[in-house]
């Protein structure tokens, strides 16, 4: 039973964090559009097409980091069987689908013109397009199992057989040639980006981030109250 | 105006990018906001009830 104790604790923890992060989300969503749209030069090469940058990297940024929060919710839900974690991480998964989407569509949109392709078969894209299909697999694996317990081992064992996945999309434009350009970001010796890209750039970051902990606590909150309900039907029903 | 929404060229491209990011996030936060709320409705209906047959 003392695990009950600890989601009434997540639970006003989170109450009071929300009104910052759904703040923040609108705040710097408003900031980021301004600055990527209006306030950014376009690039000398790829002109105005390079704004989709700003909504396609924190896309797949928010992607791998969304199923690195799946991974780690299922080494805990494996390993001290936290029911927490197993919630986080079912309450995570769906944002996750959506990022990996949007990386591709957005990234699509933006190879047509700047490659003259939607689509190859490269390493970059068909390793993201494998992280959307391992989303899938994880919510699939949900729903497949009557007993919550089941279900939450077999998402956790295959949210952690997919993490070898993370490394394969962070270092393949490195390991193969591709079309996809190289880390302008997170690489060794600093971002290449021109400072007024990279404001923009790291504001949509931000916003994508703050929007997933505001999404991500309403969905844990969500999954709480069902269980809690259903433990209370239960209960009243034997009663 | 009209060079704002060209893109440069580049506005077929640009617009449905922002657009479909926008719709999504809009969409998934406006459903995981009303589901939340709509949990905690049941949640707090459920326990009135139980309380209230415990006191009559």
């Amino acid at each position: 039973m003392h695990w009950l104790a600890n989601p009434a604790r997540f639970v006003r923890l989170a109450d009071r964090i929300l009104p910052f992060v759904l703040g923040a989300t609108i705040v710097l969503f408003a900031l980021g559009l301004y600055f990527a749209l209006v306030a950014s030069p376009a690039d000398y090469q790829q002109g105005d097409s390079v704004r989709i940058m700003y909504i396609h990297v924190p896309s797949a940024y928010m992607a791998s980091a969304t199923y690195l929060v799946l991974a780690v919710a299922g080494f805990v839900t494996l390993v001290w069987r936290h029911p927490l974690a197993a919630v986080a991480g079912k309450a995570a998964a769906p944002l996750g689908l959506a990022f990996t989407g949007l990386a591709l569509a957005t990234g699509s949109l933006w190879g047509k013109p700047t490659w003259g392709t939607w689509w190859v078969w490269d390493a970059r894209l068909t390793s993201v397009l494998v992280l959307f299909f391992l989303y899938l697999g994880y919510m699939a694996l949900w729903g497949a199992f009557e007993d919550r317990d089941k279900a939450s081992r077999a998402a956790s064992i295959l949210a952690l057989v997919g993490v070898v996945n993370l490394p394969i999309i962070k270092f393949s434009v490195d390991w193969w040639n591709t079309l996809h350009q190289p880390a302008s970001l997170l690489r060794a010796g600093g971002p290449t980006l021109d400072p007024s890209m990279l404001r923009p750039l790291l504001i949509m970051i931000a916003a994508f981030t703050v929007y997933f902990v505001t999404v991500w606590i309403w969905r844990i909150k969500a999954e709480l109250a069902e269980i809690k309900l259903s433990n209370l039907s239960r209960r009243g029903g034997a009663g | 105006m009209t060079g704002f929404l060209d893109m440069g060229g580049y506005g077929l491209f640009v617009w449905p990018a922002y657009a479909l990011v926008f719709a999504i996030l809009f969409g998934v936060g406006l459903a995981s906001w009303r589901r939340e709320r709509q949990k905690a409705r049941l949640l707090a209906e459920f326990e009135r009830r139980r309380h209230g047959k415990g006191e009559r």
